[in-house]
Parts: structure tokens; C-alpha cells; sequence
């Protein structure tokens, strides 16, 4: 018979069998996926849940403004939020345009020169690796870079360079009336109170000091009495303190908003920058082409073309760095350290806190109402985050067009 | 995307030159009856160490169409590419020779690639507009190159469109993004934005290979009008096309040119073998 001595095994036996097997296999994977994506939503719903719970006791309106204080029942989240917007929403403004601009050099300029070839690489294996680093070695960065500037430029306290800062010392009168006395700056030597000298008040009106021996002045007498108010003693002590405009700044910048928020830029920048890349990859190359063969420069290229096609990416990939920056605690507690704030940040050398390091705080209390005030904070943290991201998805869907 | 000066390589070719001197010459000659609008003499191209072009010689005569045929690979495009120094961004590229526009020197390096490209438009394969509207993409060379005033702007586009036979179907969508057009109206649109700048020379790389037969037929007609006012170069691998549209045609095979002279020569009487052998289909 003719292939009588043919193998008995069957494609068509064997098809059915492994068709069997892999139908269940399918079944199963497909199983395993959806008890996966259950655990994690409900590992997530239980913290959630457990936070609202907890926290939700203290969260009014009175929360979002009030200063942190021993009393849970009164105690708030407003300086430490209003450092956080304070310290965002710098780090954005300065985080954006380097991180674009290396994004675009990186992407857009390639260079052709062996020696710039090689650099180019060098940089977009250390972005990459930067992006990896953990934040508290930024914070290190920071406190030596930003916070003292590496003791170039002299201590915070005597400062080589300061902007829109006014001193004065300042004394009370026998009349009760606190009166300040301008001087040149935080290390002047104390002024000796003089007759006739100028003093303001803490209004700011100007009015002539009555300057009187404590020995020989007389309470008694009718005139002096009239004069008490603008009356000091020569042996009264002054006080020195300052006022600062929204606009002050010094060198080196001190553990203020600004050093916090170029720290939190060495933490988002490579997220940014690489964000970015991606975002600029997609342009599809014809548009460039396009655009060079119409005698674009390539300057040209890059803003009318390329950046506005990568919009999208560019601000999808921000937000979400924000995000990051927003819920850091590390480098800010390297920079801003655990003190109390009792205000939201005035100007850019402000001391200041965060949220994240608010919550901390209250969480590290041994009593339970400071942890309910921690949920809180969380509550407020995360609906900020949400909130960022809910914009960051807006946008994608807004400005997401096809290119080709 | 660098734009860098292109590596230009001054020194004499280490291929032999085909064809030889005397053809060159003739081949010069056949296509010399008008002003030249391009001019190439010992032109040779290369992509790193593969030399794509060997010794062209070539009047590309103004106000005309010239059509490059040719199998795939045989440096049609590139020599394209070279007119308006496109091969820029192409880091391994570089050419030798002589390569005149009128009596700008194109690869010399104080070219301004710039106001080259102004002056040699290009058409790419693929429509590409630009994700904005009708109205921006024609708009984009002029606001780049010309000092015009919004005025002088509409009558720009208006001009161009017409030129491209587009402003009917979108007169009254200019303000519409240009990805809704279809196909052949976008590659129209590619047209009216390059000659919106007023070119000399229209670089066409392949115009109707993305387009169905209805497109393309429109983008034909749209040559054959074209043709009064800019000098076209058409590269195409469809041969009907290039005898339908061109007045010269250039054969070109591995690089090298085989053939040039008036399209109803090269289609009825063609001087050499392997210019017979692809225009009957033998190969290619």
C-alpha cells in the first residue's frame, strides 16, 4: 500500500488539540488581567475611602486658609499651600522654557562634528539618567547651588547683593508708640536715638523724635506729657527689624521660595526635556522637509512648525512634571527645613513650606487629631494633583490634531 | 534636520565618467535650444562612500518640463534633491561639479540655501500640508521670505490658489484646517504654497504616486499650465506621465544619465539600448 509507512501523527488531530489548550490558556489570561485590575482598584478605593474618612472631619473652607497651630480643631493648610502654588508655579515658569529649549538642541540641531556628536549622546544618556536620580540628592544640590551658593557671595544674613529690602531699628516711645528709624542694612551699626531725628511710624508717617535724659525728664510736666507719644529715653534699646517688597531679592538666595523652586527644577527638568523629545519625534518628518524646502531657516522650522505640531505632548508632559513637583517633599525638606510658617510666602526669599511637608508633620504627631489633620492635607495634595492631571488630559484632547 | 553646509567635495571623482566626454556633449546639446534654467556639468553625487550620481551633464531648459525616469535607485531623486541643496539634511550627502540655478552657483558654500530655496520650489511625494489652515499653509512662504501687508497677503493666496487650480473647490474654506482636503487637494495645496513665493524652477519629486487617477489627471493639467511661468523638473516612475507631461526627458540609470533629449524623441526614437529596453517595458 502506498505510504503505508507514513508517521500516523495528523496535523489536523493535532490542530484540534493545541486549539483546545490554547482557548483556555486565552481564558485564563484573560482572568488573571481582570483580578489583577480589580486587586489595585480596590487596593486604591481602600486608601481613599480610609483617608476621606479620616480627614474629612477637618476639611471647611477655614482649612484651606487658616496657619497650622497647636489647636487641631483651628489649625490649617494655608502657608503650606500657598508654597506650594508659590514654588510650582516659579518652578514652571522656569522649568518650561530650558526644558523645551534642551529638548529642541537635542532633537532639532543634531550636530554632524564628531566631537559634538559625541557630546550630544554624552547629554542624552545623563538626561536619561538624571531622570532616575532620587530627588534628596537634589536636595543636596540645592542646599549647597541655590540656598548658599557655595559661600561665594557671603552668608544670607550679610548678603552681597540685595533688592527691594528696607532696614530699620526700631524703638518704643514712653508714649507706647513704635517708631522705626531707617538704616542701611541688616549689619548697620544701632542707631542712637537724637532730638529732631526722623522716625515713622509703623504707617509710615514721619514725625520728629523727642529725645529726653531719663535722669532729668519730668513726667509732670503738662508739655511733656502732651509729647509723650514722640518721647524716647537716650538709653532705650533698638530692635532691628526689616520690611520686604514682593519684589526682594538677595544673593545667595537663602532658604527661600526661589531655591526651593529651582531644586524642584533639577527634579522635573529631565522628565520635561525628555517629554518634550518625544513630543518633537512624532512631528512627522515631512512637515520639516516641507517647511526647509520653502527656504525656511531652520530657526523657522522649529517655531512655526515643529513646536506648534508638539504643543500637545509638550503640555501633556509638563503637567504631569508639575504633578511631580507638587508632591515632592525630599528636596523641599533639604531646602525650606521642618520650621513654622505662619504665612504664605510674600516674595521670592521667603521662607516657606509645602504640602507635602505640612503633612508630614502632622502625620509624625503623636496625637490622632493631627493625623486626622494629615488625611486632610492628603485630600487637598491629591484633589490638586487631580486637578492637574484633569487639565493635562483637556489639553491632549483639545489640541490633538492629525499631522500627516 | 542640521543645517549645515553641505560636505562638498571638490576633488575629481574616482569613477570613470560615463558616459563619455563626446556624448556628454551631445547630450548637452540636445536639450540647449533655450536659456538653461539649471545647469549641471560633471556632476557627481554621493551618500557616503556609494557614489549615487556619476558625471551628469544636463541643460534643464526654462520653462519647460523635464522629466527623470528611471528603475528605482538610479539617483533620480537625488539629483532632484541637489537642485535645491534639499540633500542638506542628509548628513552622509555630498556632491562635486559643477551645479548652476541661472547663474547662482548651488553648491558653493556661501549659497544662501535660504533665497535658493525660494527660488526652487519643491513638491514632495507625499502631500504634506501644514496642520494649520488653507489660508496659512499658502500664506507661510510668503510671511517668511516677503514683506507684504495683509492686503497684499489675500491677493497672494488668491493668486496661488487660482495658479493651482484650488481656489474654487476653497475659496470658501480658507479658514478650515488644510488635513480636511483630500489627497489630490492637498497636493495641490503643496503647489499653491510653493509657488506662493515665486519661484523659478518647481521641483517635483514623484507629485502623483500617493494620488488616485483622478488627482493625478488634475495635478497633469495643473503642470501643463505651470509650465508658462515656472521651469518644472518632474521625477516619476510612471512613464505615461512623463510623456504626457514633459517636453524634455532625461533617462537616468545606476546613476548615470543614459539619455536626454525632447520627451517625443526619447519615446519614439531613443539613441541608446537601455533607454529602449525600459521605456518597452523590458525592464525596470
Amino acid at each position: 500500500m502506498k505510504g503505508g509507512d507514513l508517521p500516523t501523527t495528523r496535523p489536523q488531530e493535532c490542530a484540534r488539540k493545541s486549539s483546545e489548550q490554547r482557548r483556555k490558556l486565552d481564558q485564563a489570561f484573560a482572568v488573571a488581567c481582570v483580578i489583577i485590575a480589580c486587586l489595585s482598584l480596590v487596593v486604591l478605593a481602600l486608601l481613599l475611602s480610609a483617608i476621606t474618612f479620616e480627614g474629612v472631619r477637618f476639611l471647611s473652607f477655614q482649612f484651606l486658609i487658616a496657619a497650622p497651630g497647636p489647636e487641631p480643631a483651628e489649625a490649617g493648610i494655608g502657608p503650606s499651600l500657598g508654597g506650594t502654588i508659590w514654588v510650582c508655579a516659579v518652578c514652571a515658569f522656569m522649568t518650561l522654557p530650558v526644558g523645551v529649549a534642551t529638548a529642541v538642541l537635542l532633537e532639532e540641531f543634531k550636530p554632524r562634528n564628531i566631537v559634538l556628536r559625541w557630546l550630544h549622546g554624552f547629554l542624552q544618556l545623563n538626561i536619561a539618567n538624571l531622570a532616575g536620580v532620587p530627588s534628596v540628592v537634589y536636595g543636596i544640590i540645592g542646599l549647597t547651588a541655590f540656598v548658599a551658593m557655595f559661600g561665594l557671595f557671603g552668608s544670607v544674613n550679610d548678603p552681597v547683593l540685595e533688592l527691594g529690602a528696607s532696614y530699620y531699628d526700631q524703638f518704643v516711645s514712653e508714649g507706647d508708640l513704635v517708631a522705626f528709624v531707617p538704616v542701611s542694612g541688616p549689619q548697620a551699626p544701632e542707631t542712637e536715638p537724637r532730638d529732631g531725628m526722623t522716625a515713622y511710624t509703623s504707617s509710615g508717617q514721619p514725625f520728629k523724635m523727642i529725645v529726653a535724659d531719663r535722669q532729668t525728664f519730668d513726667f509732670n510736666d503738662p508739655a511733656n506729657q502732651k509729647n509723650m507719644k514722640r518721647t524716647f529715653f537716650t538709653d532705650s534699646e533698638p530692635g532691628r527689624v526689616s520690611r520686604k517688597s514682593w519684589y526682594f531679592i538677595r544673593i545667595p538666595f537663602g532658604r527661600g521660595v526661589l531655591a526651593g523652586s529651582l531644586t524642584l527644577m533639577l527634579v522635573v527638568l529631565p522628565i520635561v526635556i525628555i517629554s518634550t523629545q518625544e513630543a518633537l519625534r512624532a512631528v512627522p518628518d515631512s512637515l520639516r522637509a516641507g517647511a526647509l524646502g520653502m527656504g525656511s531657516t531652520p530657526w523657522q522650522v522649529v517655531w512655526h512648525i515643529t513646536l506648534p505640531a508638539a504643543v500637545p505632548g509638550i503640555m501633556t508632559g509638563a503637567i504631569l512634571a508639575m504633578s511631580r513637583a507638587i508632591g515632592e517633599a525630599a528636596p523641599i525638606l533639604m531646602i525650606a527645613g521642618i520650621v513654622y510658617i505662619g504665612s504664605a510666602p510674600g516674595n521670592l526669599m521667603d521662607d516657606f513650606s509645602v504640602m507635602p511637608l505640612q503633612i508630614f508633620t502632622w502625620a509624625s504627631r503623636p496625637q490622632a487629631a493631627f493625623h486626622s489633620l494629615a488625611a486632610s492635607g492628603i485630600i487637598v495634595l491629591l484633589a490638586m494633583l487631580l486637578a492637574f492631571n484633569a487639565v493635562a488630559v483637556l489639553i491632549r484632547h483639545k489640541m490633538q490634531k492629525p499631522l500627516t | 534636520m542640521t543645517e549645515a553646509s553641505p560636505q562638498l567635495n571638490e576633488r575629481e571623482p574616482a569613477a570613470p565618467k560615463t558616459p563619455p566626454a563626446s556624448e556628454a556633449e551631445a547630450l548637452v546639446e540636445a536639450g540647449a535650444d533655450g536659456v538653461s534654467a539649471v545647469h549641471m556639468a560633471d556632476f557627481n553625487a554621493w551618500y557616503g562612500e556609494f557614489q549615487a550620481i556619476h558625471a551628469v551633464n544636463i541643460h534643464i531648459p526654462e520653462k519647460n518640463v523635464t522629466a527623470f525616469i528611471g528603475p528605482s535607485g538610479c539617483g533620480k531623486s537625488t539629483l532632484l534633491r541637489w537642485i535645491n541643496r534639499m540633500n542638506d539634511i542628509v548628513p552622509e550627502a555630498r556632491a562635486a561639479g559643477m551645479l548652476k540655478m541661472h547663474e547662482l552657483d548651488v553648491l558653493s558654500r556661501t549659497t544662501d540655501v535660504v533665497d535658493l530655496r525660494r527660488r526652487v520650489g519643491m513638491v514632495f511625494q507625499k502631500p504634506n500640508p501644514f496642520p494649520k489652515t488653507v489660508y496659512d499653509n499658502v500664506a507661510f512662504g510668503p510671511r517668511m521670505h516677503l514683506r507684504v501687508s495683509r492686503a497684499e497677503l489675500d491677493d497672494l493666496v488668491e493668486w496661488s490658489l487660482k495658479k493651482a487650480a484650488l481656489w474654487k473647490e476653497v475659496k470658501d474654506r480658507l479658514r478650515k484646517p488644510a488635513l480636511g482636503l483630500s489627497g489630490g487637494q492637498q497636493q495641490r495645496l503643496c503647489i499653491a504654497r510653493a509657488i506662493a513665493v515665486g519661484p523659478e524652477v518647481l521641483l517635483m519629486d514623484e507629485p502623483c504616486s500617493a494620488l488616485d487617477p483622478r488627482s493625478t489627471d488634475a495635478i497633469e493639467e495643473l503642470i501643463a499650465e505651470l509650465r508658462q511661468e515656472f521651469t518644472i523638473v518632474i521625477v516619476t516612475h510612471n512613464m505615461q506621465q512623463a510623456a504626457r507631461t514633459s517636453d524634455y526627458t532625461a533617462f537616468m540609470y545606476e546613476g548615470d544619465l543614459i539619455e536626454f533629449g525632447a520627451t517625443k524623441n526619447i519615446f519614439t526614437r531613443p539613441q541608446n539600448k537601455r533607454t529602449e529596453n525600459y521605456i518597452t517595458g523590458r525592464f525596470g
